[in-house]
C-alpha cells in the first residue's frame, strides 16, 4: 500500500474492511482507513459516499464489527459512544450539534467532563478562540454559525482526545469563517492530536491534511498523499467518470 | 378573615401539590416520558414511611431519612431495568408500561395492605398552630410542608443549573446522540433523573401520608393534581410548577370553602380555564 503513514509504529486508528448501515441500507462497503499518530487525514467525497456514516462508525453511533475498527491497538467496533469518548475519541457533528438549553462555557464544560488528563481546558480553549470567552455566558443559540462551530470544535477537544473527528466543519460557513477556523487546526495538530476531516470542499481539506481518502458510493475509491493527488484523479474519484 | 384562612390554606396544600408535579415534571423534561405510575409512586413511598415507622418506631419525619434512600434506589432500579427498555422514538411503549406498573403497585398495596385507609401520626405538631393575626392561623404542619415545598423546588432548581448532573440533565435532554459523544451513557443519566424524581416523590409521599387518610387506591388522583399543577405552572420550569400547585391549592380552597363538595371540582375548573386561555401554562420555558 503506497498511502501508508510513515511512521513505523502501529497506527493509532485501523479501519479494516468496514460495513455499516443506516436501517436496512448499507452505507459502507468494506472501507479499510489508517490514521497516523499526529496526523491529519481528510476523508472526501459527494453527498451519501458514506463520510458520515464513516466517522459516526468510528465514534460508536453506528454498529460495526469488533475488529473493523481499532484504536491504540485495541478493538472498538460497535462499542457505544459514551464508551469510545472515554478512550480518547471526540466527534464533532455535522451541524455541531451544540446543546441548545446549556451556555456556550456550559457546551465546553460538558466536554470536559470526562476528566481525561491534557493540554486542553477553558483557559486554553478561549486563547484559541477569543470569541468564545467573550460570549461565554451566552446561550449556545445566540452565536453565529462559524462560533458555533468554533464551540463544538472547542467542546470536543475540552475531553482531550488523541484522535478528533470533524464532519465537515465548513458546512454552511462563509469561505472566510472556514480559513479562519482552518487556520487554527496547526495549533490543535501541534499538541499532538490525530484529526480526521471530512470534508466536501477538495481543496481545502487537500491542504490541510496529509493524506486524503475518497469515498464513492461507501467505497474507497482513491487514497494517497494530498500533494500528489491530481484534480483528474480526484474528480475521476468523486464522481465516478 | 375566613377568606384569608382559605387561601392561606390553599396556598399550603398547594406546595404539595408542587411537590407531586416537580417529580412528574423532571422526568418529561429530561427523558419525555409521561409516567402513569407518578400517583402509586406517592402512594407507595407513604407505605414505606408507614411501614418504617412502625418498625423502626420513629416519627414520620424521621422516616424520611429512610425513605427518600429506598425511593431513590427503586427510581434508578426502575429506569435502568425497566423504562430505559421502553425508550425510543415512540411515546407510547413507556406510557403503557408505567400505566401497567400503576395497575401493579396498587394491587401489589391492596395485596399487602387491605384497602383500609391509614395514617401517619407525626404526634403534637399535628395540631400546633401559629397565631399570624386577628382571626388568621396556620397550622404548623401545612407551613413546615410548604416550606420544605419551596426548598425542594429550590433545590431543584439548584442541581438542574448549577452542577454538573444538572448539565448532564439538560444535555441529554437536548440531543442524547451527541449527549453520548461527550461520554455520557444515557441509560445512566436517566435512572439518576428517576432516582432524583422518586426522591422528591418520597418526601411528598411522607407529607401526604402525615396530612390525611391514604389508601391504595389513591394514587391516579394525585397523578392528575401533579398533571395539572405541571400544566398550570408551564411545562418545562421549576418555579412555574410550584406556581401551579399553588393556584389548584387555592382553587380547591376556594371551593370547598364555598360548597364541600366542589372541592375537587374548583381544581379542575381552574385547570380548564388555564388550559383555554394559556395553554402553555403561566410560566412557559422559553426555548429557540
Amino acid at each position: 500500500m503506497p498511502d501508508r503513514p510513515d511512521e513505523t509504529a502501529a497506527p493509532l486508528l485501523a479501519v479494516r474492511d468496514l460495513d455499516a448501515f443506516y436501517g436496512d441500507i448499507q452505507a459502507l462497503f468494506g472501507v479499510s482507513m489508517d490514521v497516523g499518530h499526529g496526523e491529519a487525514v481528510a476523508v472526501i467525497g459527494a453527498n451519501g459516499a458514506g463520510k458520515s456514516a464513516l466517522l459516526k462508525s468510528i465514534a460508536g453511533l453506528l454498529r460495526a464489527r469488533p475488529d473493523a475498527i481499532a484504536f491504540d491497538g485495541a478493538p472498538i467496533g460497535g462499542m457505544p459512544a459514551y464508551a469510545v469518548a472515554g478512550r480518547g475519541i471526540a466527534l464533532v457533528p455535522e451541524g455541531r450539534g451544540l446543546f441548545a438549553s446549556l451556555s456556550v462555557e456550559e457546551n465546553l464544560l460538558i466536554g470536559g467532563q470526562l476528566n481525561r488528563p491534557g493540554p486542553w481546558n477553558l483557559r486554553r480553549i478561549y486563547e484559541l478562540f477569543p470569541v468564545l470567552a467573550d460570549r461565554r455566558a451566552l446561550p449556545s443559540t445566540s452565536l453565529s454559525g462559524g462560533q458555533q462551530q468554533m464551540a463544538a470544535l472547542g467542546r470536543a477537544l475540552m475531553s482531550n482526545p488523541k484522535l478528533l473527528l470533524c464532519d465537515e466543519i465548513s458546512l454552511g460557513l462563509a469561505p472566510i469563517v472556514v480559513r479562519d477556523i482552518y487556520a487554527r487546526l496547526p495549533a490543535i495538530l501541534s499538541e499532538g492530536i490525530s484529526i480526521v476531516l471530512v470534508e466536501q470542499d477538495v481543496v481545502q481539506a487537500q491542504k490541510a491534511a496529509r493524506r486524503v481518502y475518497c469515498l464513492q458510493e461507501g467505497r474507497v475509491a482513491l487514497s494517497g498523499a494530498a500533494k500528489d493527488l491530481t484534480r483528474e484523479q480526484i474528480a475521476a474519484a468523486y464522481f465516478g467518470v | 378573615m375566613d377568606w384569608i384562612n382559605v387561601i392561606l390554606q390553599g396556598v399550603l396544600v398547594g406546595g404539595l401539590y408542587a411537590m407531586f408535579a416537580a417529580g412528574l415534571s423532571l422526568i418529561f423534561g429530561v427523558m419525555r416520558l409521561v409516567n402513569i405510575a407518578h400517583g402509586d409512586l406517592i402512594v407507595l413511598a407513604a407505605y414505606i414511611a408507614l411501614v418504617t415507622t412502625q418498625t423502626l418506631g420513629i416519627g414520620p419525619l424521621t422516616s424520611l431519612l429512610v425513605v427518600v434512600p429506598v425511593m431513590a434506589v427503586i427510581g434508578y432500579a426502575l429506569q435502568w431495568f425497566v423504562l430505559n427498555r421502553t425508550l425510543g422514538d415512540d411515546l407510547l411503549p413507556p406510557l403503557l408500561v408505567t400505566f401497567g406498573l400503576s395497575v401493579i403497585i396498587q394491587n401489589g398495596l391492596l395485596t399487602l395492605f387491605t384497602a383500609d385507609s391509614v395514617k401517619l401520626q407525626a404526634g403534637d405538631i399535628e395540631v400546633a398552630t401559629i397565631h399570624l393575626a386577628q382571626g388568621v392561623y396556620v397550622g404548623v404542619l401545612p407551613l413546615l410542608q410548604f416550606v420544605v415545598a419551596v426548598a425542594v423546588i429550590a433545590g431543584l432548581q439548584f442541581i438542574f443549573y448549577r452542577t454538573a448532573l444538572g448539565r448532564a440533565f439538560r444535555a441529554t435532554a437536548d440531543d442524547p446522540a451527541v449527549a453520548q459523544l461527550m461520554g455520557l451513557d444515557n441509560r445512566h443519566v436517566f435512572a439518576l433523573a428517576m432516582a432524583l424524581s422518586l426522591a422528591v416523590v418520597a418526601i411528598a409521599g411522607v407529607f401526604l401520608a402525615v396530612r390525611a387518610n391514604f389508601d391504595p387506591s389513591q394514587g391516579p388522583a394525585r397523578l392528575i393534581f401533579g398533571f395539572e399543577a405541571v400544566i398550570i405552572g408551564g411545562l418545562g420550569s421549576l418555579w412555574g410548577t410550584l406556581a401551579g400547585g399553588l393556584v389548584l391549592g387555592v382553587a380547591q380552597a376556594i371551593g370547598a370553602h364555598l360548597d364541600p363538595g366542589w372541592q375537587i371540582l374548583a381544581g379542575h375548573i381552574a385547570f380548564l380555564v388555564v388550559l383555554a386561555v394559556r395553554p402553555q401554562g403561566l410560566f412557559p420555558k422559553v426555548r429557540t
